[in-house]
């Protein structure tokens, strides 16, 4: 990689591992997230000696969720430490789902010395090989000298753009000797330009392109929320009168109670935004990449379809969908400027009344007609009891699986920014972790994880990161002691053929949080429901509220893969 | 045939990057070259590929950027471009006139003679991927013993 550090004179004498503390310190971190090991026992050692804290994890999997979800409600790189070798690999399934959801954090591994590399040596692993199609840059500085300018390399790189996670790995001898280091300034990366100003001409066509539309179309996408382009999002939507919708990993990028939104697309959208998405002629679509979860068919999708496109990344322009206007840059600034070509009215505003209105109509009719499995204790239900109790702006994580999909459907955000979730690798286990991470960055606010039994068993562990570190979150455990999704999936796609997916009563979700120290609530009713997640309000201390629920349950409506939107599966 | 130049970070691992890329993006790549440029700094790597179409370019190209050790890629216009491919053919001989008539092929196409033996002969071609299988072809009833080729190096002319 390139680059030029700007020199400072100003030289100590320290080791690597000093260097690197005082250089994450630099860079404002205030806590880890790690597991220590062999191969990172010195920068362990100088962790002891500074002021950044750590918080233990059970597992470098969940340091990795931590820091993510740090990073996406802080909008700085979270950092997780990990040792070489298992250690190293352990994060790699957290590195991945941070880079499927362009989420910005350092993973810092300890190597075996360098003279050992290439020697398959004790807990030796190539992890800058494994690591490298799954990060947006990875380090191995091999002089103590190195390190300040690639950990300031490291967080620019992480941070700006489209962020990312970088990975440092830093043989034990590199953190171990000690050298005459100073420390740069600013780094500069001939290599790498992350951001371009967004081209005037096209936002202008952009506007013409809209208003000349008969049925026009918002799509915020995640990027929407990760350059915090709310306001300027919900300024755009209400000067033009266009309806809202979002990708599964934008929800709440608008609130979901405005008059012009009705939530997200996809798979897992709602019935409402998915009809309204296939009968639109124009879609100004901002930070996002147009996945298949989201879009279903990419033939269809574009078919009748003008597509307007902003990115911060060029790559995704024209990658999945042909674009008729593209606006690469920072989809914030991008917004802005169309926001001010517009007051100075650039071009008239259509008169849209009719589609609007078709919009409304449409999202009543699904919200009053969409039939609702009989009983109490139903998805849709428990999550709109979970919103009536908690604050508006709490955050909310979610693991992956049916929950995941039921809060997509039934689970209003109505603050912009506080929903996260694992949307593109879809990993299970993610959503535990990544509240704590989340509260750690913002401990002011309720964090809550709306789980499922199968995802949180994987790192259900973390209750004792919660309790030990006193970091309290609350995990709404909708339990059907099944995996839920998969279940599905065999009885509509291959004839309730069920294997693999009993989880058999097991465990005792009360007890296991009480074994570590954490509360455990059973809420059989939407009433008990209520009075736990008010009480789990009130606690100083993780709480997880066990929900049963019916394992026969399905998330309805769906677009079954590899079929368009129109095609939506409806509940019988 | 599409002919990308790209020039990158002259460091170790680099190549693997932008062959990991190709790989994980689901690209083939027909021939690939590299080497230092006239800055020790940089490397230039020269591919050739089959793409579907202009969306498939662009989209390789771009990716190609997003890489951070990329300094810039070009995607070459094949005419207006000299590319030049090396091969070494070492070809049978059966008969006391094959050797001549070898040699003359060979002159034909620009190619030089080394290792003259009774058994075989190698002749060596600096042309395009064309000129060399064409060349191929005409020595193929020799009976072609080993074939040794280079990716292929690139640079688009002047003012072009």
């Amino acid at each position: 990689m390139a680059g030029r550090a700007v020199p400072n004179t100003e030289m100590t004498e320290m080791i690597g591992a000093d260097a690197l503390m005082r250089s994450l310190a630099k860079e404002g971190v205030k806590e880890i997230f790690g597991l220590p090991g062999g191969a990172n026992l010195p920068m362990y050692d100088e962790l002891y000696k500074s002021d950044i804290r750590h918080i233990l994890v059970r597992h470098e999997q969940s340091a990795a969720h931590m820091a993510d979800g740090f990073g996406r409600v802080s909008r700085k790189p979270g950092v997780c430490f990990a040792t070489s070798g298992p250690g190293a690999t352990n994060l790699l399934t957290g590195i991945a789902t941070a880079s499927a959801d362009s989420a910005p954090m350092v993973a810092i591994t300890g190597q075996v010395p360098v003279k050992m590399i290439g020697r398959d040596a004790f807990q030796e692993s190539d992890i800058i090989g494994m690591a490298n199609p799954v990060v947006k840059y990875a380090f191995q500085p091999r002089t103590p000298q190195e390190i300040p300018e690639t950990v300031k390399k490291g967080f620019y790189i992480a941070e700006t753009g489209r962020p990312g996670p970088v990975l440092i790995d830093i043989p034990k001898d590199t953190q171990q000797d000690s050298a005459d280091i100073s420390f740069p300034e600013e780094v500069n990366i001939r290599g790498y330009h992350p951001l371009s100003d967004p081209d005037i001409s096209n936002i202008e066509r952009a506007i013409q392109m809209l208003a000349s539309a008969d049925r026009p179309i918002i799509l915020a996408g995640g990027g929407t929320i990760i350059s915090s382009a709310f306001s300027e999002l919900q300024a755009i939507a209400e000067a033009l009168v266009i309806p809202v919708v979002t990708t599964f990993k934008g929800k709440g990028a608008f609130p979901e109670n405005h008059p012009l939104s009705l939530g997200p697309i996809g798979m897992h959208g709602h019935a409402e935004a998915n009809k309204i998405m296939s009968e639109a002629d124009c879609v100004l679509a901002i930070g996002t990449r147009f996945s298949d979860r989201s879009i279903g068919t990419f033939e269809e999708f574009e078919r009748n379809l003008k597509i307007i496109h902003m990115d911060v990344d060029p790559a995704e322009i024209g990658k999945n969908q042909t674009t008729n206007v593209a606006v690469v840059g920072d989809v914030r600034m991008s917004l802005r400027i169309m926001m001010t070509l517009l007051k100075k009215g650039t071009a008239g505003k259509n008169n849209q009344s009719v589609w609007v209105k078709r919009a409304r109509e449409m999202r009543e009719y699904w919200q009053e007609n969409l039939k609702v499995p009989p009983g109490e204790m139903v998805a849709s239900r428990i999550l709109k009891k979970l919103r009536e109790v908690l604050p508006h702006e709490s955050i909310v994580t979610t693991e992956v699986g049916q929950h995941q999909m039921w809060a997509s459907l039934f689970f209003n955000v109505l603050e912009p920014g506080t929903f996260f979730s694992s949307t593109g690798l879809g990993t299970m286990g993610w959503g535990f972790p990544a509240a704590i991470g989340a509260k750690v960055a913002k401990p002011g606010v309720p964090v809550l994880d709306i789980a499922g039994d199968g995802s949180f068993n994987m790192t259900e562990n973390s209750l004792a990161t919660s309790v030990l570190e006193d970091i309290p979150v609350i995990v709404f455990l909708m339990n059907n002691y099944t995996l839920g999704m998969v279940a599905q999936w065999q009885r509509v796609f291959y004839e309730r053929r069920m294997i693999g997916v009993d989880q058999k009563q097991c465990p005792d979700y009360v007890k296991l949080a009480q074994s570590y120290g954490a509360e455990g609530i059973r809420a059989e009713s939407l009433d008990e429901i209520g009075r736990a997640v008010k009480t789990a309000l009130g606690n100083n201390v993780a709480t997880v509220i066990d929900i049963p629920i019916n394992p026969e349950e399905d998330v309805l409506p769906f677009v079954a893969p590899g079929t368009s939107l129109k095609e939506m599966v409806l509940p019988s | 045939m599409t002919i990308l130049s790209i020039k990158v970070e002259n460091r170790p691992g680099i190549l693997w990057k932008v062959t990991q890329l190709f790989r994980s993006r689901n690209f083939n790549i027909e021939s690939i070259s590299v080497g230092p440029t006239e800055n020790p700094e940089f490397s230039r790597i020269t591919i050739a590929m089959h793409t579907e179409g202009q969306r498939q370019t662009t989209q390789i190209i771009k990716q190609l950027n997003k890489l951070i050790d990329t300094i810039d890629v070009s995607h070459l216009d094949e005419h207006k471009t000299v590319f030049r491919e090396l091969a070494i053919f070492k070809i049978r001989i059966n008969q006391a006139s094959d050797s001549m008539e070898i040699n003359k092929i060979a002159g034909a196409y620009g190619g030089k003679v080394h290792d003259a033996r009774r058994e075989s002969i190698m002749v060596e071609l600096t042309a395009t991927p064309d000129h060399i299988a064409a060349f191929e072809e005409l020595v193929r009833p020799f009976g072609i013993i080993e074939v040794a080729r280079t990716g292929m190096a690139a640079l688009q002319r002047a003012g072009a």
